[in-house]
């Protein structure tokens, strides 16, 4: 006799062809049945494969949301990014831990809850939020948190939750979200009307190559921070050999502080995925991948049936439009909680069922890709871009933006600000006018572009939003005069330390000892000497490291050292000669004291 | 095909990386995760060499026609010493006593760069043993993650024994089993000799070769390559 769990394990696998490449939707599905991917399981699926063990393992273990050992049945995941910090984490953490009878990482006795915390859940305009199994649930305060644990304890069933729903198509009955979508200012590329297949049909009216002209002639840059010229791309993969070629949209923003693609994945999915489509249609490919962040498993029914919806009336499938010979479709890749997945080589290991560890380039993805084969990888926004570029004109998008950098940018700005949301404005705006539309309190420093990019003080207010000046994927985050800069460089550190993939050196040794240097200065036993060291460190981390995240992470610790060097100086002393700055005699011998029963004497 | 190598021009095929190309040419460039012809890992960066301006893992970057690569410089030096003071530091390392001293690649590069002693704090991580296996030892202490059993045991043994689990500072290796015991590991497989620390250890044979009279102990790692004996990697 086989177990359930034999049974129930060899389902899933067979439901995806007990095919390897397929291992996210395996251990993802695996993990939704049973709570957990058990040492059986992994045997199972591996079995069932044509695998090891281990290797199971190691994707298992990689992704914030797998567990080996068993979760509760609800596991509430509260965002502990600093926005949430700043509106309160720590009593709505406290309130719920309390009410559960669990510290932070436990499960309750019965087994019924765990409580956790978790990096940026795409929330900021609505912090303190969190994740209920796949439900959010947005501006919890201590009271609400309470509320939330008692109910779940009567039901265990996160969708009762939801008493409300939020505006657009939060409200729509496959999404049936609290979110708000908090969109503030609309512009034209983003937020005007959009019609599906209107802007498909235009490109399908010109061959492929004059496709690719137009984005080129656009001078449309990625969205998603690097700015890679998107024209180009879609040209090399054009011309790379490959018996097939690939599509990906990183619909994975897991920037601190960025929102703007939860917005567009709910609002202007049509957008999207006709941009996708075009893509495919100018690059020659027959398949596309969404690479959704688990984050955002609530919009994954929605998304399926846009999916469904635009296969039913011929914009995905074979043939699209009655265009002999086109054939177009798209799969969605769920994400389980990796922040370095929103690198595109990472992303496309995950796509591939294994690690997100990046990989070496070269080769670029353009030339191989996804399962080897050449791929272009572009974000929500970006595609959305596509399918207004094709029906507006290149001409008409060029003219927006500045001179190197067209078009407009969907911001997400959230803080100390009084209109947290999402911003379409065009691309050159200054951080006062985004300040002064956010109504922001006080402001003292931004963060533009996440904690990867940089920190800024009232000195750069009025630069501009650019590639070549303030570069952003779309997070502006706002603190007041009363934030301490290096308080937020040191919790982005824990962060970079905690999403690091691990496969080199610099990034997964460096950052720590660069989190130590910190957190030493911080606390007031830092020496003049320690601001050179960070600086040097930091120097070293950015340049020796492998991928984009240990060239970034350092960003924050620089941005507090540069932009306010005299909250550093002001921390540090020069130590007295023959003593060690950390070393704190008094406490250290508070367990002897106790032993002995008497205070110790000492100068 | 050419490119020039801290001012000198030096002859390459095409496709080769500057790893090798340097190598062929009596340059050793330093290196711990790669490993003979193994699909290289690019994780350790000792190999970091300026490639137009850049720094690229010299072990992954494929030789372009004209570029320019930057080897020993005082900067690179300085970066690659401070690789090898955080892989030290990351785990437990006592050379001292350790079986593999003379013979083992970090301690080797160590004296090359001429650490005496450590520039950042110890990590000092509880890190397990696995002695289960009649033939083998696995210390985890010791294991700096350069993956070269991994691919060896891949590519090499046709197994499948070892894999990366977790990730970050968290991120360890793991065997394909309960412990090595439970796996298909055989002493004779090449994978064992492949470890370029003290992680990866034949049982019975520790000091067959005394100390003093090992490899390391008597010139520094990268002398056969400068004298032009072709390398150990
Ligand atoms: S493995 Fe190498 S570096 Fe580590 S203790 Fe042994 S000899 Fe020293
Ligand atoms: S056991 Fe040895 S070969 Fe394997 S990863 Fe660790 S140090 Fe490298
Ligand atoms: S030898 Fe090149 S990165 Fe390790």
């Amino acid at each position: 006799m086989k177990s359930s769990t034999a049974t129930g394990v060899e389902d899933v696998c067979r439901k995806f062809g007990n095919d390897r490449t397929r291992m996210m939707d395996i251990v993802i599905a695996v993990q939704r049945r049973f709570g957990c991917v058990s040492t059986e399981a992994m045997e199972l699926i591996a079995r069932a494969c044509g695998t090891q063990r281990v290797e199971v393992e190691s994707v298992v273990t990689f992704y914030a949301f797998l567990s080996v050992k068993p979760q509760g049945r609800v596991v509430i995941r509260l965002c502990n990014d600093i926005i949430d910090w700043m509106k309160g984490y720590q009593d709505v953490a406290d309130a719920m831990a309390k009410e559960l009878g669990v510290t932070m990482g436990e499960t309750t006795a019965d087994g019924a809850i765990t409580l956790t915390h978790t990096a940026c859940i795409g929330m900021s305009d609505q912090a303190p939020a969190a994740l209920v199994n796949d439900v959010v649930v947005t501006q919890l305060t201590p009271e609400r948190a309470r509320e939330v644990v008692r109910d779940l304890r009567r039901h265990l069933d996160p969708s009762q939750l939801v008493t409300m729903v939020g505006d657009g198509h939060n409200a729509h009955p496959l999404v049936r979200s609290m979110v708000r979508n908090n969109i503030r200012h609309r512009g034209p590329v983003h937020f005007a009307e959009f019609e599906s297949g209107s802007a498909l049909r235009r490109a399908l009216a010109r061959p492929p190559e004059a496709v690719v002209k137009d984005i080129k002639d656009s001078r449309l840059r990625g969205r998603g921070g690097a700015g890679f010229p998107a024209g180009v791309k879609w040209e090399l993969a054009r011309h790379a050999p490959g018996e097939r070629r690939w599509v990906v949209c990183n619909a994975d923003e897991g920037e601190p502080g960025t929102f703007k693609d939860r917005v567009l994945l709910t609002e202007r999915a049509h957008q999207m995925v006709e941009g996708m489509t075009i893509a495919g249609y100018a690059i020659g490919s027959d398949a596309g991948i969404i690479y959704l962040r688990g984050e955002y498993r609530y919009l994954l029914a929605y998304l399926e049936a846009v999916l469904d919806e635009r296969r039913r009336a011929g914009l995905l499938g074979r043939d699209i439009l009655d265009t002999p010979g086109f054939h177009f479709d798209i799969r969605i890749q769920l994400g389980a909680g990796a922040y370095i997945c929103g690198e595109e080589t990472a992303l496309i290991s995950s796509c591939e069922g294994l690690r997100g560890d990046p990989k070496n380039r070269p080769p670029f993805p353009v030339e191989k890709g996804y399962l080897d084969l050449p791929t272009i990888v572009n974000n929500v926004e970006t595609y959305c871009c596509v399918s207004r570029i094709l029906l507006q004109g290149a001409a008409w998008f060029a003219a927006m933006g500045t001179a190197r950098t067209t078009g407009t940018k969907v911001l997400s700005i959230a803080g100390d600000c009084r209109k947290p949301g999402v911003y379409e404005v065009p691309f050159g705006i200054t951080p006062d006018e985004l300040l002064e539309m956010a109504e922001a309190d006080n402001p003292g420093a931004m963060l533009i572009g996440g904690p990867c990019r940089q920190m800024i003080g009232p000195g750069r207010f009025s630069g501009r939003i650019c590639y070549d000046d303030l570069a952003t994927g779309g997070a502006i985050m706002i603190f007041n005069r009363a934030r301490n800069q290096l308080e937020i460089a040191e919790h982005y550190l824990d962060f970079f330390i905690e999403e690091s993939c691990g496969h080199c050196t610099p990034c997964r040794v460096g950052l720590i000892q660069l989190k130590r240097l910190v957190h030493k200065v911080v606390h007031g036993a830092g020496e003049p000497a320690d601001l050179q060291a960070m600086r040097d460190l930091s120097r070293f981390i950015a340049q020796m490291s492998r991928c984009g995240l240990g060239q970034t992470a350092p960003n924050p610790v620089l941005g507090a050292l540069d932009g306010f060097p005299a909250l550093y100086e002001g921390l540090v002393a020069e130590r007295k000669p023959g003593l060690l700055s950390t070393f704190d005699l008094a406490s250290a011998v508070v367990d002897a004291e106790r032993r002995v029963g008497r205070q110790s004497q000492y100068v | 095909m050419q490119f020039v190598l801290d001012g000198k021009t030096i002859t390459a095929t095409p496709g080769q990386t500057i790893l090798k190309a340097a190598e062929a040419a009596g340059v050793y460039i330093p290196r711990l995760c790669a490993y003979k012809d193994l699909i290289p890992h690019g994780s350790c960066r000792v190999c970091s060499v300026r490639v137009n301006g850049r720094i690229q893992a010299a072990c992954v970057q494929t030789v372009s026609s004209g570029a320019i690569v930057e080897h020993d410089t005082e900067e690179l030096r300085e970066f690659r010493r401070d690789v090898i003071d955080l892989l030290f530091v990351e785990g437990n390392h006592y050379c001292m006593f350790c079986e593999k001293s003379g013979l083992c690649e970090l301690q080797a590069l160590a004296y090359r760069f001429g650490i005496t002693a450590p520039k950042y704090p110890l990590l000092n991580p509880k890190r397990d043993i696995d002695m289960s296996h009649p033939d083998v030892y696995l210390d985890h202490n010791r294991c700096i993650l350069c993956g070269r059993c991994v691919r060896v045991s891949q590519d090499l043994d046709h197994k499948n024994v070892f894999q990366f689990v977790n990730r970050g500072l968290e991120k360890r290796l793991q065997v394909n089993g309960e412990a090595l015991a439970a796996t298909d590991l055989r002493v004779t497989d090449e994978v064992v000799a492949s470890c370029p620390v003290g992680a990866l250890m034949k049982k019975r044979v520790g000091y067959a070769v005394p100390v003093g009279d090992r490899p390391f102990d008597a010139q520094p790692i990268g002398a056969d390559i400068e004298s032009g004996k072709g390398g150990v990697a």
